[in-house]
């Protein structure tokens, strides 16, 4: 099969399960009675919405080319670095760092990407934005709170355009037998994750009972942990033909990329409480902002590249 | 005008400025809305937040001695946002300084204040001057609506040449109640508390 025959089975597979999900959702909208189980139906039925929307875009930008799905996830970046610092309390001296954060760094980190300059987009925020970014807050001469502020914009940085560019960079690697088709690789992770945070929704609202982490995110339990993991390892290991991998090896890095983005899950959800919110935004209809839906996939994404590029890439 | 929708769609893009109704929700009554001011987006972000109907006959206000000096920043307030000028500093005393305000006004037009009178480093806002009380008293019929603009003061604060893109929700609140008789002092300081108590 080309990759161009996997595409379009990939969307149209991707597209009757909404459909599906469409239709469920309508018939339970008249049904259900009672108020709370109205809400519950009204959320899931926005969060399908939202779905259609997010992988209609997606697959419009990949159909455009590789600038497209870059300029894509640099938006991506744009809109998840902005929520995360309006709820992050930096002062007046940060202004010139902040600036440069959101129009220096995302499209430096971007383009990197697009000249295929591995070296130099691996190390460009670790390194370089590291040192350069506290060095613009230290000319203001605001100390107060100084290695929390600069911590807290650095930590920004690298969870929304770092972590999350490791999905667009996902095109650099040469995989033999498998070029041109990186983009199949990139929707292949997005998917593991979102079916990974759906299923686990799913398993834990109908099996839930032990809670995990309960005051760090009081909806991840160990049954829907399980249920959403068996369940997205299963599908992974399902969807092996439009990977490199064979169906063991998918099954692996099905598994991990489901763990990591529990992790992301779980450690955004403790950023987000440490900065007194409840959703990282309200972008999204019935998900919440961007960073709500972006969270697991900017821990499974950095962990996907490298696990690919070790393994598997020449 | 191509400018207003341009302004319109960089701040949607920047700052989002998406409107929250606390309120009454949005109304073709004439009104006057005042808010907190900490930046050079606020009128823009205001304006944006408006349902597109309303922001054809609703005009900001802005300082003559800062906007109309040169070409350029006359061209963006008066044919970009359509504003109002004013002066904030009197040379003839005998002169009214609201005049062209009470001039939109008796045309029909919302208008869009900042009583503080210029901009303000933190997100509440300082002392309202003298201005709304004046023209609240003059036109009993204009709706009174506060808003409360957030963020802004870390977006693009005075002295900054580069904005810093953070998400603004624009909070309209209740029109202002109006009590007969009641002193200048009283009424500005219950201006005030109404934009603060939508922070």
């Amino acid at each position: 099969m080309s990759a161009q025959d996997k595409f379009v089975w990939l969307i149209g597979g991707i597209g009757a399960v909404l459909a599906v999900a469409s239709v469920v959702g309508w018939t339970l909208r008249r049904r259900v009675t009672g108020e709370s189980g109205r809400a519950v139906v009204d959320n899931l039925n926005a969060r399908v919405r939202a779905w259609w929307v997010m992988v209609s875009v997606f697959a419009f930008a990949f159909l455009l080319g590789k600038t497209a799905t870059l300029a894509m996830f640099a938006l991506v970046s744009f809109f998840a670095l902005r929520e995360f610092l309006t709820l992050t309390p930096t002062k007046p001296g940060d202004h010139r760092a902040l600036s440069l954060a959101f129009f220096a760094i995302i499209p430096v980190q971007y383009w990197l990407i697009g000249v295929e300059w591995y070296g130099l987009f691996a190390v460009f925020i670790p390194v370089y934005a590291f040192l350069l970014l506290p060095s613009l807050s230290a000319l203001t001469q605001d100390t107060e709170h100084f290695l929390e502020r600069s911590a807290k914009i650095q930590w920004g940085v690298m969870v929304a355009v770092y972590c999350i560019s490791h999905v667009p960079a996902l095109l650099l690697l040469d995989i033999p037998g498998y070029q041109g088709q990186g983009a199949l690789l990139l929707f292949y992770l997005l998917l593991i994750v979102q079916m990974s945070d759906v299923l686990q929704y799913v398993f834990g609202k109908l099996l839930g009972k032990t809670k995990i982490a309960p005051v760090v995110s009081p909806s991840k339990t160990v049954e829907g942990f399980v249920g959403g993991a068996a369940g997205a390892v299963a599908i992974g290991a399902a969807m092996w033909w439009i990977t490199p991998f064979t169906p063991l090896q998918a099954a692996g890095i099905a598994f991990v990329i489901v763990l990591m983005g529990f992790l992301g899950g779980l450690v955004l959800s403790a950023v987000k409480r440490s900065l007194g919110a409840k959703d990282w935004g309200t972008m999204i209809q019935g998900h919440g902002g961007m960073m709500d839906r972006m969270d697991s996939v900017s821990f499974a994404a950095p962990v996907f590249f490298h696990l690919t590029r070790y393994f598997f890439s020449a | 005008m191509w400018l207003s929708s341009l302004f319109v769609g960089l701040v949607r893009a920047l700052v989002g400025a998406s409107p929250r109704w606390v309120g009454d929700g949005p109304s073709r009554a004439q009104r006057i809305y005042f808010a907190n001011h900490s930046s050079h987006i606020d009128t823009v972000a205001l304006w944006a937040a408006l349902p597109p109907e309303l922001r054809a006959t609703t005009r900001p206000v802005a300082a003559a001695d800062y906007w109309g000096t040169g070409a350029i920043r006359r061209y963006i307030v008066l044919k970009g946002l359509n504003a109002v000028l004013i002066q904030r500093s009197r040379s003839d005393p005998a002169a009214d300084p609201l005049q062209p305000l009470c001039e939109a006004l008796d045309r029909g037009d919302s208008l869009i204040i900042f009583p503080e009178g210029t901009r303000q480093a933190q997100p509440l806002p300082g002392p309202f001057k003298s201005g709304l009380y004046h023209l609240a008293a003059r036109y009993p019929g204009v709706e009174l609506v506060p808003v409360y603009l957030e963020n802004l003061h870390r977006s693009l604060p005075k002295g900054t040449l580069f904005p810093v893109p953070l998400i603004c929700t624009v909070r309209f609140g209740s029109a202002l109640a109006r009590i007969d008789g009641e002193g200048k002092e009283a009424f500005l300081q219950r201006a005030r508390e109404a934009v603060v108590g939508l922070a």
